[in-house]
């Protein structure tokens, strides 16, 4: 089996390290950033932290250089999506392409590029520490499934069974929109919150009146998923309440949160913007999604202004 | 009105007093001695729309205060506003008060302080702080006022008169409450706005071409307002979304005073705007959900000032 990783930051690398320790998988992992792609063919792809893995993927910052394989799994922030599959759809032709970005509207544009697709959510975590090593923050499942009746579920079910015998647990379900909403709906809840305030996850949610509002915004949030028949595989207040504990990720800053502590470009079009805009297809109002929405955009905007 | 205190040197504490000066005796109140003596000094030099340079009396000892004021402009934040009050209580017997705070219940603090006769004051004017003894006059718009307690519209009128006469902008209304509401609905939206966004009061705030532009929570924040101010029986005087749309037209930039309390991590006004507009707002029973969300995100933003 010949697997592509396309977009290899740090969630990227926890997939292509992982599997590339497997005799049976042969691992390409692309990326742009060079020095990285040099320090993973020189020195092999190293993770530390929640496991100690030193994997050797083939790595390319050369999109031609990509053989046809079976298997891409796109991990870029999302805004990335539609550069990173138009330069290398071509590999996947035959192949299947499945996502483990953040946010909504992924499966849609790999979809624009290539015949078939699998939606996915993944919950590991981590950082790129130095070019060709990467920090395993959190240990997490990964769920799979088709994004339309062009993949089979026996289909899912071989790359969730390659991942999992690789080191990182993966199920794969006949309707991954439950996880993936579950996911959404905590991230665009609690993250723009961290990053609008400045506080971290757990004081974000030892505010009552500022939990109120989280809790506003995923009552939006699940109305839109309600709307579209997906049912959610858990509460993502639950998923809230046990984040805020002080061993899991009280002092968590959002990812958001760094994002715009270092004035980079964030992933709130594909979080609050998407429950927006499956909103507005389904008839659903999202007044609270819609006002962060634009709080972060007019954040984003400010970095620009002289 | 001859004898003028000015309480409150920032820059609409600046610039009424620099006007003033030109004809009347004005004392100014500062906070930091150093400010008192640099306009003692120097005289309190008006650039921008105005230029000349006052000479006036200054203090930062609320005890020295002239006696026999008439006219007490109370300029300070609202936040300094109650222990300003507080050491005026029982002195200038003479004079009437006048607030100028952003927000609501800034005659409330001094009432319950004195028998001062009131007035009311919003001011639409802006200016920007050059140094102690130095400030740039950029929006040249009116001051409005109206009676509060035991005074007429002709004592407000006298008021405007004096700071028309000194070459600013004044206007006397006999009721100052649809005033004071335009400008609490266009502060408490665009205040936290900037000050969550860090985003002057630029073109963004009236944008409403994208799906996730500024403009459109701006709008949805000003019906908010609006349906508290009808609730609370007041038509407005102005239209919040057009005074945002004019302002932004203008081009001016504006740095909002609580966008810069903000990155300067200070306390903001928020309770006295956006909190008296959430308080009124449950007290009537009207829902404002996108008030509160924006309220508690810049309550929070000051709470995480101690990280």
């Amino acid at each position: 089996m010949r697997i592509c990783v396309v977009g290899c930051g740090a969630v990227g690398s926890l997939f292509a390290a992982n599997l590339a320790c497997l005799d049976d998988v042969e691992v390409w992992a692309f990326d742009l950033n060079e020095l990285h792609v040099a320090a993973i063919n020189r020195d092999g792809l190293r993770l530390t932290g929640a496991g100690e893995v030193v994997g050797r993927p083939r790595a390319t910052a050369d999109p031609s250089a990509i053989p046809p394989c079976d298997f891409g799994i796109v991990a870029t922030k999302a805004m990335h999506t539609e550069s990173a599959i138009a330069a290398t759809a071509h590999a996947f032709a035959d192949g299947i392409v499945a996502t483990v970005q953040n946010g909504l509207g992924n499966e849609e544009t790999l979809a624009k590029h290539v015949e078939r697709v699998i939606r996915g959510t993944t919950f590991p975590a981590g950082k790129l520490l130095e070019p060709g090593h990467v920090q395993w923050d959190v240990q997490g499942d990964t769920t799979f499934g088709p994004y339309d009746d062009r993949v089979a579920l026996a289909e899912v079910e071989e790359l969730a069974d390659a991942c999992t015998r690789a080191g990182m647990p993966t199920h794969a379900v006949a309707d991954a929109r439950g996880p993936q909403w579950r996911k959404v709906i905590f991230n665009a809840s609690t993250n723009p919150i961290g990053a609008l305030t400045g506080l971290t996850h757990g004081r974000v949610c030892e505010r009552p009146a500022l939990r109120r509002l989280v809790s506003g915004l995923v009552d939006e949030g699940k109305a839109v998923a309600a709307a579209q028949g997906i049912e959610l595989d858990a509460d993502p207040e639950a998923l809230i309440d046990h984040a805020a504990r002080p061993e899991v990720a009280y002092d968590h800053k959002a990812s958001m949160l760094q994002d715009v502590e270092a004035q980079r470009a964030t992933e709130v079009d594909y979080l609050n913007g998407g429950i927006v805009h499956f909103g507005l297809e389904t008839g659903v109002a999202t007044p609270l999604h819609e006002s962060i929405w634009a709080l972060i955009k007019g954040m984003e905007a400010s970095w620009t202004q002289s | 009105m001859n004898r003028i205190v000015v309480a409150g040197a920032g820059s609409i504490g600046s610039l009424l007093a620099g006007h003033l000066a030109r004809v009347a005796e004005v004392t100014v109140l500062t906070r930091r001695e150093e400010h008192a003596t640099a306009l003692r000094e120097n005289g309190l030099r008006v650039s921008g729309r105005s230029d000349f340079t006052s000479q006036l009396a200054a203090t930062a000892d609320p005890f020295r205060l002239p006696e026999d004021t008439e006219l007490a402009i109370l300029a300070c934040k609202g936040t300094d506003l109650e222990p300003l009050a507080a050491t005026l209580e029982g002195r200038l017997p003479n004079a009437t008060v006048m607030t100028i705070q952003n927000g609501l219940g800034a005659e409330e603090v001094v009432a319950a302080h004195g028998d001062w006769p009131l007035l009311s004051a919003v001011t639409f004017m802006s200016g920007t702080r050059h140094g102690d003894d130095h400030v740039e006059y950029v929006l040249d718009t009116a001051t409005w006022i109206g009676p509060f307690r035991e005074t007429t519209e002709a004592d407000a009128r006298e008021a405007a008169e004096l700071i028309e006469s000194g070459g600013l902008k004044a206007e006397a209304f006999h009721d100052l409450r649809p005033a004071q509401w335009s400008k609490l609905v266009f502060n408490a939206t665009v205040n936290g706005v900037a000050a969550l966004t860090s985003l002057p009061h630029d073109f963004h705030f009236a944008q409403t071409e994208r799906l996730s532009d500024l403009g459109h929570l701006v709008h949805d924040l000003v019906d908010e307002g609006r349906a508290v101010a009808q609730a609370a029986g007041v038509q407005m005087h102005d239209d919040p979304w057009e005074m945002n749309v004019l302002a932004t037209e203008r081009g001016d930039r504006h740095f909002p005073s609580m966008l810069e309390d903000v990155e300067a991590r200070r306390p903001t006004e928020l309770e006295s705007i956006n909190g008296a507009l959430v308080r009124e707002a449950r007290a009537r029973g009207v829902p404002v959900p996108l008030h509160e969300a924006l309220y508690r995100l810049v309550k929070a933003r000051e709470a995480s000032y101690s990280e």
